[in-house]
């Protein structure tokens, strides 16, 4: 009996032990090594001190700057993606041009990094296809009017490149959820076009909307490559302080990294938790 | 008036502003990375870039890496999402919990624990040499991969009758190995085809693991040359959106294999 039972075990565990080692020693204790040290001292002792050296305006700054962009271009993209997804679902736009936006925006999801960058640089760059077209071309200098492809703004339109089709594949599920009958039955109760929206598809749809925008949040929080190659470190984000900071310790300070690294797994944890409730509220009316 | 009546002048325009915004700077980028002669366009920038050794050392590092990444997330995840819904339903929710943490915890978080904690002064000192530095960047790949491999087995599992097909292969004398290899694998081919070229995707251009790790991959070898060249880059942000379109096309053509059998 005990032997059968032994053998059970084992056979229940033996498909899934590889995985749970695997993710325990390359995803679990890396993180978990970084919180902990984050309430440690240089002698390992306990201590809150990290989380004030935070307040340092050099880090404070950067995690500003990040959550800057990656808030406006999540907003951003939620509301160009919103316009594309719809146009898509609701526009009467022909089906073969349905299913190759949904393609492209496949591939531009993950066309980010640098290639990103370098497509953005050879474009609207100082020296871009595009900039130096308007220049000769228009006599436009956008450069002389204020653009500046290696900032804030900048980095901002670039995100959107992978923004914007995230959200369409985000949102898209959502709004092929939408029936028919129940636009046939508001008509039928005397709805227009305004209260259908306002009383009907706003109720449903804000926390998908919500949702989608919180992982495009999230998604832009936690990139990196495409700001190092577009900008060096002209634009001062909080993953390209800690890649420095990982490179070669420029806050002199090991455990004030961990606090940095604990702080950022803080916002994006916070963020997909948001997501995921959201998208379970969404669930119980788009099935 | 329909309270949902298409519109499709504003569609029309929606979509005009959105394929402005997406093609241009394809466009451009393929434009400018035929320029690099004074007189007329040629191909100068793509000659120089396929020429280049190290080019072609960073990709074939890269591809190799790639490689690694679908075998070992294979041996890993088929098994464990066969048997969670087989065995362990209980242990199912943290599976998936475990396969959507990548989302949640940015690589460069992920590669600062790795540094850290498998230094070469530490119990498991995988970054004391280069080829156990290899085999981190292909687990910390793994990682990375995770959650849209997962997900692609698992609904290629929930669309097969996983159980039926087991009890059969049982009662035929096979073991739960045999049944893994013979039953299991063949079945999932499309999918896990799909997932190798998502991962193919991402870890082609990945560059924080691999700059941190300092190893030889293509995303450290593109930003050097970002930094230092002016037409080269345009020349291989072009190549790297043909491989994204080549892997995506891919992708999209198992998928929908997937569901037609």
């Amino acid at each position: 009996m005990m032997k059968s039972h032994w053998h059970k075990w084992v056979r229940d565990w033996s498909g899934v032990a590889p995985f749970l080692v695997f993710s325990a020693l390359f995803l679990i204790f890396p993180t978990m090594y970084l919180i902990v040290g984050a309430f440690r001292d240089s002698h390992d002792h306990f201590t809150l001190a990290n989380f004030l050296g935070l307040l340092a305006p050099e880090i404070t700054g950067s995690f500003f700057v990040s959550l800057e962009i990656s808030a406006v271009s999540a907003i951003l993209g939620m509301g160009f993606g919103f316009a594309l997804t719809w146009a898509i679902a609701f526009g009467g736009l022909p089906a073969q041009l349905r299913a190759t936006i949904v393609t492209f925006c496949g591939v531009a999801s993950n066309f980010a990094g640098i290639p990103l960058a370098f497509a953005f640089l050879a474009s609207v760059g100082r020296i871009g296809f595009v900039t130096s077209g308007l220049r000769h071309g228009f006599g436009i200098d956008i450069y002389a009017m204020g653009f500046n492809l290696l900032s804030v703004g900048g980095l901002i339109m670039t995100y959107l490149y992978f923004q914007i089709p995230l959200m369409v594949l985000i949102f898209l599920p959502v709004l092929d959820g939408i029936k028919r009958e129940w636009g046939e039955a508001a008509q039928i109760l005397g709805a227009n076009s305004w209260q259908y929206w306002r009383h009907i598809l706003f109720p449903m749809l804000w926390p998908s909307v919500i949702g989608s925008a919180i992982l495009l949040f999230a998604n832009a929080f936690g990139a990196i490559a495409t700001a190092y190659a577009l900008t060096g470190s002209s634009v001062n984000l909080i993953t390209l302080l800690l890649y420095a900071q990982i490179r070669g310790d420029v806050l002199h300070n090991e455990n004030l990294g961990f606090a940095m690294a604990f702080g950022m797994i803080a916002i994006t944890g916070i963020s997909n938790f948001c997501y995921l409730q959201l998208r379970s509220r969404s669930e119980t009316w788009l099935r | 008036m329909a309270p949902l009546k298409p519109q499709p002048l504003a569609a029309w325009a929606i979509f005009g502003i959105a394929a402005g915004f997406f093609t241009i700077p394809l466009i451009a980028t393929v434009i400018f990375s035929l320029s690099m002669k004074r007189n007329g366009w040629s191909f100068e920038a793509y000659r120089i870039v396929l020429s280049d050794s190290s080019f072609i050392a960073a990709f074939g590092y890269s591809l190799a890496q790639a490689i690694a990444a679908v075998l070992i997330s294979t041996l890993l995840i088929v098994p464990a999402a066969y048997w969670v819904r087989l065995y362990l339903p209980a242990m199912k929710q943290w599976v998936e919990f475990i396969t959507l943490l990548p989302l949640v915890i940015p690589s460069i978080i992920l590669v600062f624990g790795y540094l850290r904690l498998y230094n070469s002064a530490s119990w498991l000192p995988l970054t004391s040499n280069a080829r156990s530095t290899d085999a981190l960047l292909s687990f910390g790949y793994v990682t990375l991969a995770m959650p849209y491999l997962y997900r692609t087995i698992d609904a290629g599992l929930r669309a097969m009758d996983v159980r039926t097909l087991t009890e059969a292969a049982q009662s035929l004398g096979a073991g739960p190995l045999n049944i893994l290899i013979r039953v299991i694998l063949p079945c999932l081919r499309g999918s896990i085809l799909n997932g190798a070229f998502l991962t193919l995707a991402i870890v082609m251009g990945e560059f924080t693991l691999a700059s941190l790790l300092d190893r030889p991959a293509l995303g450290p070898y593109l930003q050097l040359i970002g930094a230092n060249r002016a037409y080269e880059p345009a020349a291989l942000a072009v190549i790297a959106f043909s491989l994204t379109w080549f892997c995506m096309g891919f992708f999209q053509y198992f998928s929908n294999w997937r569901r037609g059998v």
